[in-house]
């Protein structure tokens, strides 16, 4: 018997195809959507020549690992976020009953396959980032330039899933995890130094943003990090992505413990 | 089935403003959904705002595209606060209705559909400036500068457009929904909108910072500079009664296009099922 996994995701797949001419448009759009990112920057630099005192070889490598873990992330998880419907509905009951993991069929459920183009498109634009940017080559460098959207895409991942858990607990939290998933694209998407104060101080190390994309490309570019933090601290990226898994891990685990249904 | 009159017969309008009531009671159950959303546009507030500003710094005199730094920080805050109140990226319930036949029924009420969506609509704007709409601009107001308009006329000016831009994006959505009518699953054109009504709306950063030529075509040729834009220059005092004026040649021609849809719409309807 094939992996009932692999069965469903299928299922969803020939189901969302059906609507044809409404599917293509809504790949390309989306396909659209993340390449604004990438303009967006070539905007900026029209009328300024350094964004926190970075030039654009060197932020177009930040927004290019951000982009592609992103965009990674948001194909594999991104629908997580509709968590907060099935529980309300009951429909998380249904889910629960089946002899199989809760986390996994409901990403297969929700499985967005408009977004495989902004994929394709995040990778080539990073593969082209790394062509255009004056990274300092060397063996850990190789190994740290296949690690860096792997990572940013496993960060960005546990955010999705810890965000769309809170809904164990909160149902009605609006769209407050947009702010730390979609935000924290716009966040990791240029260099910290443009942020400031205490903004910069939660965003970039209580959160962990930082390194996302900021600090792995300071290390591919052979740069210190301005704002003080240690040459080792930027090699660091997959031990804080382990951390954030870990708190995803346990905040789902825990929700799951808690769900009692919506009783009816 | 013709399509009904777009008046509002003169009795009906107690009715449409008792929707309206019902539409602001309804969202305004979801409290904590909208402290949650307000709290989102907070966080983006930060993030846009602290991206202008430092470009801005950077740049010659201090100033992006002639914005100052206080202009700026009015025009990142007051954009997450309109977010809230214009809506955009709602779905009309029509959709719904349509994909499930309920239209029928709502086909036999005394009210014209879009009277109806309208009033729903207008409840959530209103429930929008209680509390997405404030919330977003206080904060900014606490962690930044913000321009402040000397002139009281202004701040009427720029009610007026933010009404204006409330029925604008309204009739924008609604052409959107009635699609349905014709394609069943529209999610393609919405993410379409999405992408146009913030990108070209303003959202994201004020439009000057794009090349003239593509600036100059947005303005004549479509109504997403009126959205955020228009209305966030006319708080800012880089531009006042165009806005307006230009809000009102959007707002006929889009009525007119969205009475001839929902005509032919109606004529070709035949309900799910029935």
């Amino acid at each position: 018997m094939a992996n009932p996994y692999v069965k469903l995701l299928g299922a969803q797949i020939r189901s969302q195809l059906q609507y044809r001419a409404s599917f293509f448009l809504d790949l390309s759009m989306a396909t659209l959507l993340s390449a604004v990112d990438i303009g967006a920057l070539f905007l900026l630099f029209r009328v300024t020549p350094a964004l926190g005192g970075f030039g654009w070889r060197e932020v177009i490598l930040m927004t290019a690992i951000s982009g592609a873990g992103f965009c990674m992330a948001d194909l594999a998880v991104g629908e997580i976020e509709r968590l907060k419907h099935y529980i309300r509905t009951g429909l998380l009951d249904t889910v629960l009953l089946r002899p199989m993991s809760a986390l996994g069929q409901l990403l297969v459920l929700d499985f967005a396959t408009r977004r495989a183009g902004r994929v394709v498109q995040g990778t080539l634009f990073y593969l082209v980032a790394l062509t255009v940017a004056p990274v300092k080559w060397d063996a850990a460098r190789v190994v740290y330039a296949i690690v860096a959207p792997i990572n940013a895409a496993v960060f960005f991942s546990a955010v999705f899933v810890t965000l769309a858990a809170i809904a164990f607990w909160w149902i009605e939290s609006g769209d407050i995890a947009n702010a730390f998933t979609y935000g924290g694209r716009d966040f990791t998407a240029y260099p910290s130094t443009m942020f400031h104060g205490w903004f910069r101080g939660l965003f970039a190390f209580g959160l962990g943003f930082a390194f996302v994309a900021y600090l792995p490309a300071l290390a591919l570019l052979g740069l210190s990090e301005p704002i003080g933090l240690p040459d080792w601290a930027r090699w660091c990226s997959p031990l804080v992505t382990l951390v954030v898994v870990l708190i995803a891990r346990a905040t789902w685990l825990a929700g799951l413990r808690r769900y009692g249904s919506t009783g009816s | 089935m013709s399509a009904p009159a777009a008046s509002i017969p003169a009795g009906s309008l107690r009715a449409f403003l008792a929707l309206v009531g019902a539409g602001y009671r309804r969202f305004s159950t979801y409290r904590q959904a909208a402290l949650g959303s307000a709290f989102t546009n907070a966080v983006f507030g930060f993030l846009r705002c602290s991206v202008l500003l430092t470009v801005a710094a950077a740049g010659a005199g201090g100033t992006l595209v002639g914005y100052n730094p206080a202009q700026l920080a009015t025009y990142v805050w007051v954009s997450q606060g309109l977010i809230g109140v214009i809506n955009f990226w709602t779905q009309l319930d029509l959709v719904e209705r349509i994909k499930s036949g309920n239209i029928a029924a709502d086909l036999l009420r005394p009210m014209d559909i879009m009277w109806m969506q309208l009033a729903t609509e207008l409840g959530r704007s209103l429930f929008g400036l209680v509390l997405r709409f404030t919330l977003p601009i206080t904060v900014g107001a606490i962690f930044f500068d913000l321009y402040l308009p000397g002139k009281p006329h202004v701040y009427l000016l720029f009610v007026v457009a933010m009404v204006l831009s409330v029925l604008v994006g309204f009739l924008c959505r609604y052409i959107l929904c009635l699609l349905c009518f014709w394609f069943l699953d529209i999610r393609g054109f919405w993410t379409a909108w999405v992408l146009c009504s913030g990108l070209l709306g303003g959202l994201q950063f004020p439009l000057p910072v794009w090349p003239d030529w593509l600036v100059t075509t947005l303005w004549v040729a479509t109504p997403f500079p009126l959205l955020l834009q228009g209305p966030l220059d006319v708080l800012v005092e880089r531009e006042s009664g165009a806005v307006i004026g230009l809000q009102v040649v959007w707002l006929v021609i889009l009525f007119g296009v969205s009475r001839l849809m929902q005509g032919r719409a109606l004529r070709k309807l035949v309900v799910q099922g029935g």
